[in-house]
């Protein structure tokens, strides 16, 4: 056989006057999927990361647990939320004569990889505090709502333990307040007043941001500086490549995430009439 | 001993022996000299608690000595030993099990019936499932979580 003249798709491309995406003839589909993802969705979705440990990750067991993550949020809608959202989980419970329970809280901590995704809420509940971790895409959880959407100075709120009770103390009869469509998420400038020492960790060897002047003698402080991260760690970009995962994975992930979140919002809002058609009859 | 001397090892000791002291987190177990908060309303349990002398674990009846949700101790009170039901741990829990800022216990009888008659703090749910002499002790609770 002749050997034929192979010309690249991307050469023809430089010599066209108009891009072959913008031609009527080129089917919808296509260029929808063109569409850039927003930058927020690292964020929003960060258990759809893959483990940023290289020796931890299996491509293949990645894919079907995002898949079976994506039939989970098919079947109950999982909200945003953030460390320091006030959130209400209901559980299925055999315990419980109406078979499941409800509780409210601050959520304190979230993290987790794929399947194993978590969060932590925290409330004081007749005096005494009370949390619960619960896996996001367990079977025998009922429902996940968000009552307020906002953000902490913190990625966690574990000093919550040390302080008083009155700023982890949330009705169970908390109402939603659902925040306009397309604003930026509020984040609660609030200063915690911590206890005095003992304490459960060394808050002040922590950069915590939502903590008010901790008062203590100079040779805490002295302490912390010697264990404090040095100041040219933070510009290590062995150590940033090492504990993240790169730009091109996320991105490829995030263009999934996109596209499978559209058939997920069809679903949520079917279910959502459904629910209100029910309540009307 | 001499200063110099002091001056010229103490670069060794902090290079070759770490501190000699943990400073790890603690494992919140509970086993033998626990402190334990009394939760029931019994005479007994309020006097530990305003004197400051909280109860003391000194027997664990489980086969590693460790305790956890459920599970019965023997503790000294106020001078007097009594059994009683652990009804809430601090240490870390698996997912759904409620974690709570105290180790609370209920006081019970050598038969097994609570002294006290109210629970003040909520229990877990899932003490509700067990069975035998801590069955008695759940109708005194007016919350769970």
């Amino acid at each position: 056989m002749p050997k034929r003249l192979s010309l690249k798709p991307e050469e023809v491309e430089k010599y066209r006057k108009s891009k072959l995406i913008d031609h009527p003839d080129v089917p919808v589909a296509e260029k929808t999927q063109r569409e850039t993802v927003p930058a927020d969705y690292r964020f929003v979705f960060p258990e759809f990361l893959p483990d940023p440990e290289y020796d931890r990750r299996d491509r293949v067991r990645e894919r079907l647990e995002r898949d079976d993550m994506y039939r989970r949020r098919m079947v109950i809608e999982i909200p945003e939320f953030y460390v320091g959202s006030i959130m209400a989980v209901t559980i299925a419970d055999e315990q419980t004569p109406s078979k499941e329970s409800r509780f409210v809280g601050i959520c304190i901590d979230r993290g987790g990889i794929g399947l194993r995704a978590f969060f932590i809420l925290r409330n004081v509940v007749d005096g005494l505090g009370v949390e619960i971790m619960y896996e996001m895409y367990d079977p025998t959880v009922l429902s996940i709502e968000t009552l307020l959407l906002e953000k902490r100075l913190d990625n966690h709120l574990y000093y919550l333990r040390d302080a008083p009770p009155e700023y982890s103390t949330f009705s169970f009869d908390t109402e939603a307040i659902p925040i306009p469509k397309g604003t930026a998420i509020p984040v609660n400038p609030l200063k915690v007043k911590l206890n005095p020492r003992p304490w459960l960790e060394r808050w002040e060897r922590q950069d915590l941001k939502g903590i008010q002047e901790l008062n203590l003698p100079q040779k805490f402080y002295d302490r912390a500086e010697i264990h404090a991260e040095k100041p040219w760690q933070k510009h290590d970009l062995m150590k940033q490549y090492r504990s993240n995962i790169n730009a091109d994975d996320t991105e490829q992930v995030m263009k999934e995430v996109h596209q499978r979140k559209k058939a997920i919002d069809r679903e949520n809002t079917r279910r959502r009439k459904e629910a209100i058609f029910k309540n009307k009859k | 001993m001499n200063m110099n001397v002091v001056r010229s090892i103490q670069p060794v000791v902090n290079s070759i022996s770490s501190r000699l002291f943990s400073t790890s987190t603690c494992l919140q177990e509970i086993r033998k000299m626990a402190r334990m908060r009394v939760v029931d309303n019994s005479s007994l349990g309020k006097a530990a608690r305003v004197s400051g002398q909280p109860a003391r674990v000194i027997h664990v009846y489980t086969k590693n000595g460790v305790a956890t949700l459920g599970d019965k101790v023997l503790v000294a009170v106020k001078g007097q030993k009594k059994k009683a039901f652990i009804v809430g741990v601090k240490q870390k829990q698996k997912a759904k099990i409620p974690r709570f800022d105290t180790n609370n216990i209920v006081l019970i009888e050598d038969n097994g019936a609570p002294i006290g008659n109210k629970i003040t703090v909520p229990l877990p749910s899932l003490l509700r499932k067990k069975e035998g002499d801590i069955t008695k002790v759940m109708p005194l609770a007016n919350r769970f979580v």
